[in-house]
């Protein structure tokens, strides 16, 4: 993974130093509440329901052992024992004391990390495929053009005031992991008439409020001019996004108003100018330097053994869910679920955080990385070493044999947290939970994905599950409108809603009677996306909404 | 008292002045309506003049007098404006603009490293701001991007042969 150098090491001290002055300047009074707002918004610091909210940015997912070591540290000793993984591939502390933050910030920095940028209107961290080096289906390996992008984007002295939050995803495959589709920019790596690699740029996807699927851009983008590309979408936005109302603000609406014709004119106006200055060309060499970073690690010449035989069901169950296809022979990439029912999605408490970087030391070359679905994953496992990893997570709680099921679901912090969010969300998660606890079910649904927002601001993704959950307020009371046939892939569509909003206790029993049609009605092999989009939203409302449901 | 700015590093006492703001002819700035609006009087006069822009406003709409202006201001709005930012690197990098270029309105020290970076070479400041200005332009020591600010941009590390690794 890429590891920092003298000039990184030093900008992010500079950056502690910088945010500890300020933050020493607010309790002062020398800040008013708006100022301060605008600049640790740019450092990660929410100040939320009940305390402060630190993220911390995990560039592209990717974590050593000592940075999740020193994460779970930081849980323990500033924070209430735990974290709370994110679907931009972050972690957020929840209970961290604003007068504590900076001292957060330097130990951060001991191992190579910080807050910049995760959150505020500016260029928040590139996300990418979790599985990016190791699955057999890619082009090119992302992650060096996400280092690129990052370190572009970093203090960029343009584009750190803009309209609105600016999120990039870069995929290296046709199955997009990354739900680039429905990002302010994705990157997809694709390759030109001749063969050589380049990028296929995207515009103008995103979720919130106005739900759209991103517009490709440019089909095809010599890869030299990556930097000059993203500067001159940056700048078209910067300059005409509008500014007057903070729900039409996002360049989705920008490129929608002007239509994909004439942003791309002023784009491409934009970008001849500068695509040939000095500086921001791409040079292969630097490539190639960031490359190196992303080295196979030194794997063994192993032969496809399959799960380790003779084992127990509930091993053999754990191997088909969690763990997934690795390019080299006798690998497997293994997913440790952070979805245990009785646990809110995504939270991982300091303990299994350690565990987590001292498992990651012996079976996955000292390397974790967040989905963008709040799990980690271990890349690189022997795959004879799968069940004594096995072993050591199901005690820790590490692996409940759920990944790609209905219980693997997207959830945002919600009103448990959150300042802006009309319903719970987590709480939500544990009656579906509650209701759903039956494996064999689970796996005869096969693959489903859930995604839930306790607001219509979307950080749980609802628009583009295959079921989504969305909270609203109803005078004071919570209850959730319900999408079907939403998909984030390669494949992306924005989920319809099935009729009027259900109430909170209702949430499972609508969960059932979307999935009883399914089950009655679906062909062999075909998921429950694939059956909605055949079927449509008709037959599923019908059954949804045929008799009241009982208290 | 005279108005004291943060221009090239230095902490000065303003040459310029608003018009409105004094009797006297020139060095003055004016606003957009205010240039556009009386062409005649600012044909016939000799002296400096500066004009300062609108966040909304479009670069473009000074390129038929462009050389008429020794300095131009840009004014941010609020602590959330961003639009000056494009707006300098357009005047400096596509247009070429040498002359002061100048940052008003809502200017706080958080913001100068960045403004500096984009081609802003002098700062309206409150008091309160105004003798931290100076160390702001140096709150990093390095920047990763390009930009129009020369000595800043970092060139592409691999032809940094002396580059320790971090510890």
């Amino acid at each position: 993974m890429y590891r920092y150098d003298v000039v990184d090491k030093t900008l992010v001290n500079e950056r502690v130093a910088q945010f500890r002055d300020q933050t020493r300047r607010f309790l002062a009074g020398q800040l008013s509440d708006d100022e301060f707002r605008h600049l640790r918004l740019r450092n990660g610091l929410y100040f939320q329901r009940h305390a402060p909210m630190l993220r911390v940015a995990i560039p592209y997912g990717l974590l050593s052992s000592t940075q999740l070591r020193a994460l779970g540290s930081i849980a323990r000793r500033y924070d209430r024992g735990y974290g709370h993984f994110t679907t931009r591939q972050n972690i957020q502390y929840n209970w961290p004391q604003l007068e504590r933050v900076p001292d957060i910030l330097a130990e951060l920095a001991e191992v190579e990390m910080h807050a910049i940028q995760t959150s505020g209107n500016c260029i928040r961290n590139t996300t990418t495929d979790h599985l990016a080096g190791v699955t057999p289906e890619e082009l090119q390996d992302p992650r060096p053009w996400c280092e690129l992008i990052r370190q572009w984007s970093t203090f960029h002295p343009e584009f750190t005031y803009l309209p609105r939050k600016f999120k990039i995803a870069v995929t290296g495959t046709a199955q997009d992991r990354a739900a680039s589709q429905v990002h302010d920019v994705g990157v997809h790596i694709v390759r030109g008439a001749g063969g050589e690699l380049g990028f296929e740029i995207l515009a103008g996807g995103g979720l919130g409020r106005t739900p759209i699927i991103g517009q490709v851009v440019r089909e095809f983008l010599p890869r030299e001019h990556l930097l000059s590309y993203l500067e001159a979408i940056l700048r078209v936005y910067n300059l005409e996004g509008r500014r007057d109302n903070i729900h039409k603000a996002r360049i989705k609406i920008l490129v929608k108003s002007l239509g994909i014709q004439e942003f791309r004119r002023r784009v491409e106006t934009e970008w001849e100018l500068i695509r040939d200055r000095g500086g921001l060309r791409v040079d292969d060499a630097e490539i190639a330097r960031l490359r190196g970073f992303f080295n196979p690690p030194a794997y063994r010449r192993l032969a496809d053994s399959g799960p380790p035989a003779g084992k127990s069901t509930a091993f053999r169950a754990w191997y088909r869910y969690n763990t997934t296809a690795h390019k080299i022979p006798g690998y497997r990439a293994v997913y440790i679920s952070l979805k245990k029912p009785s646990v809110a999605p995504g939270d991982i408490t300091d303990a299994q955080m350690e565990l987590v970087a001292d498992l990651a030391d012996r079976y996955s070359f000292g390397e974790i990385r967040v989905t963008h679905t709040q799990n980690l994953l271990f890349a690189d496992v022997q795959q004879d070493e799968t069940f004594e990893l096995w072993q050591t997570l199901e005690k820790a709680g590490l692996a409940t044999p759920n990944i790609g099921t209905l219980t693997d679901m997207i959830c945002c912090p919600g009103l448990d947290f959150c300042t802006l969010a009309n319903a719970g969300s987590i709480d939500v998660a544990k009656l579906i939970n509650d209701r759903f606890d039956d494996y064999d079910y689970l796996y005869d649904l096969g693959e489903l994905e859930i995604k839930m927002s306790g607001c219509m601001n979307a950080c749980g993704h609802h628009h583009v599950g295959h079921i989504g959950i969305l909270g609203v307020d109803k005078s004071g009371e919570e209850w959730y409108q319900i999408t079907i046939g939403g998909a984030a892939g390669a494949d992306a569509s924005l989920g319809e809603v099935i009729g009027p909003s259900v109430r909170k206790i209702d949430v499972p029993e609508t969960i059932a009677r979307l999935l009883d049609v399914y089950v009655e009605r679906r062909r062999a092999d075909e998921r429950f996306l694939d059956t909605v989009r055949r079927l449509g939203v008709k037959p599923f409302k019908e059954r949804v909404y045929a008799a009241p449901i009982a208290a | 008292m005279p108005r004291r700015l943060l221009r090239d590093g230095h902490l000065v006492d303003d040459d310029w002045s608003y018009l409105g703001e004094t009797e006297k002819p020139a060095p003055l700035i004016l606003t957009l309506a205010q240039w556009q609006s009386e062409r005649a009087r600012w044909d016939a006069c000799d002296g400096r003049l500066g004009v300062v822009l609108q966040p909304a406003h479009r670069i473009e709409v000074l390129a038929p007098d462009f050389s008429r202006f020794e300095l131009i201001g840009l004014e941010f709005s609020g602590p959330s404006e961003g639009r000056g930012y494009s707006q300098a690197r357009l005047l400096r990098e596509h247009w070429r603009f040498g002359g002061e270029l100048r940052a008003t309105g809502y200017v706080r020290r958080d913001q100068l490293f960045f403004m500096a970076r984009c081609g802003f070479n002098s700062f309206e400041l409150p008091e309160t701001d105004i003798e931290h200005a100076q160390a702001a332009l140096t709150t990093f020591s390095n920047a990763y991007q390009p930009s129009n600010d020369g000595g800043l941009a970092l060139r592409p590390r691999h032809r940094w042969p002396d580059i320790p690794a971090s510890a």
